[in-house]
């Protein structure tokens, strides 16, 4: 038996069985839309205020894209700079078009400068021009994320190895790094320094300030004998506690995975380049072939709306097909 | 002239101590930057080192190749030797093995991967 996930500790029905039914329909690729689970059962009054320094959350979209390996040219998808640029056109299409874009990581394949130039390139033809990053291990291989963070950090104030947070209508948005510094049979990490600049970054929030979390590898412990998890995260999670409503956005495994804990919504998003295969069905986590046909019912991106008075925020994928 | 030659010697002394320490406490390992030392290969597939633990004689090469689509690294933990670039599909790494010991080392792309050489005089 595989333990997909090992830290289900509010037994809420995301067991293998669940998860199995989970990618099912992501596979078949139809548009789908989860909302927070508890949140919804909770108002955004019954939640203790502690000195308001947002303004009241205002209705606000965004889109999440994420891993789109540009450089990569294997079996799995012989063309990613294609399908990510299909997944800027399915952007530019949107009626309303989201007020910024964050990118979860693995901008590249093997951080070179050509790589990072396409991918730029690319990117002006999105029609949403502000985008947030955070890195992937594949953006930071040879020098710790120097050039990463010249590239990608140009318009926010970032800390440390590279995490910020910054507002927008009233949401407080996190950008974490958990890929820089790994240590030897290890997890993603977020380190000491980051997680006491976080824990202060929130120390000043009202709890009913809506929170969005994003970093590369998930958040939560998805499948660890694949290193699909972050090891001090449970830190994280706990200044996070006390807020009425928490999303987390991750990236890494290339695939929809959604459970929820508490406050927190932790969603995974497809990737714009190639497939990966669930937890413990291969050998190993590398990009997983499907046939041509089927390759863009797996790539994709993902749309979150905050709507004023409710407390979730909605997680919509949809895939490139 | 005398204090010339002395303050050549004493460098010269410097650095043989310096050599020597590396030897016998960093266990230095040398990136030969050439491939294909052939004995000694580790193969890296599925996302793992093969074999895991390999025992060597010191001063013969060891060689990563990568068969995986992902790119992997080599690094030694407590930074004992050169660690590799990240390798991408068929790229090799080839070190010299240094003083006997025994040596981890891991993916920093995927920590999980780990591997063990045991050096042997």
């Amino acid at each position: 038996m595989f333990n997909y996930i090992s830290h289900d500790h509010e037994h809420d029905g995301i067991d293998r069985r669940g998860f199995l039914k989970c990618m099912a329909w992501a596979g078949t690729g139809v548009l789908w839309t989860i909302s927070g689970g508890v949140l919804a059962s909770r108002t955004l009054a019954e939640v203790a205020k502690a000195g308001s320094s947002l303004p009241k959350a205002t209705d606000l979209s965004f889109l999440q894209i994420s891993d789109s390996h540009i450089g990569f040219n294997k079996a799995a998808n012989k063309d990613v700079t294609e399908t990510f640029k299909i997944a800027l056109d399915r952007i530019n299409a949107m009626p309303a078009p989201p007020s910024f874009l964050i990118h979860t990581g693995d901008i590249t394949q093997l951080s070179k400068p050509e790589e990072f130039d396409t991918f730029d390139q690319i990117l002006k033809s999105c029609r949403t021009k502000d985008v947030f990053y955070v890195p992937g291990e594949h953006d930071v291989l040879n020098d710790g994320g120097k050039m990463y963070r010249e590239r990608y950090l140009k318009n926010v104030e970032g800390k440390g190895s590279g995490w910020y947070s910054f507002n927008k209508n009233g949401v407080h948005f996190v950008g974490l790094v958990n890929v820089l510094d790994l240590q030897a049979g290890g997890l993603g990490q977020l380190g000491d320094e980051q997680l006491e600049w976080l824990e202060d970054d929130l120390k000043g929030l009202s709890a009913d300030t809506p929170i969005v979390v994003f970093a590369h590898i998930p958040l939560w412990t998805v499948y660890p004998q694949w290193g699909w998890g972050t090891s001090d995260s449970e830190r994280a999670l706990g200044y996070l506690k006390r807020f009425g409503s928490v999303t987390v956005l991750n990236g890494h495994i290339h695939q929809v995975l959604q459970k929820v804990e508490g406050n927190v919504t932790f969603h995974t998003a497809m990737s714009t380049a190639f497939p990966q295969p669930a937890p413990g069905t291969a050998p190993s986590p590398g990009p997983l072939t499907v046939p041509a046909d089927k390759l863009r019912t797996l790539l994709g991106l993902t749309s979150v709306q905050y709507k004023q008075g409710n407390t979730a925020l909605a997680v919509v994928d949809s895939n490139l097909s | 002239m005398t204090t010339f030659i002395s303050k050549i010697k004493i460098a010269a002394l410097l650095c043989g101590i310096t050599s020597f320490s590396l030897v016998a406490f960093g266990g230095e390992m040398k990136n030969t930057e050439t491939t294909g030392g052939g004995e000694n290969k580790i193969e890296i597939k599925d996302f793992a080192f093969s074999p895991q633990t390999i025992k060597v004689k010191s001063g013969e090469k060891i060689t990563w190749i990568n068969h995986d689509e992902e790119p992997h690294t080599v690094v030694s933990v407590g930074k004992k030797f050169q660690k590799s670039s990240a390798l991408d599909t068929d790229q090799e790494f080839t070190i010299t093995a240094g003083a006997p010991g025994t040596y981890e080392y891991f993916c920093s792309v995927h920590p999980k991967m780990t591997g063990t050489i045991v050096v042997e005089k």
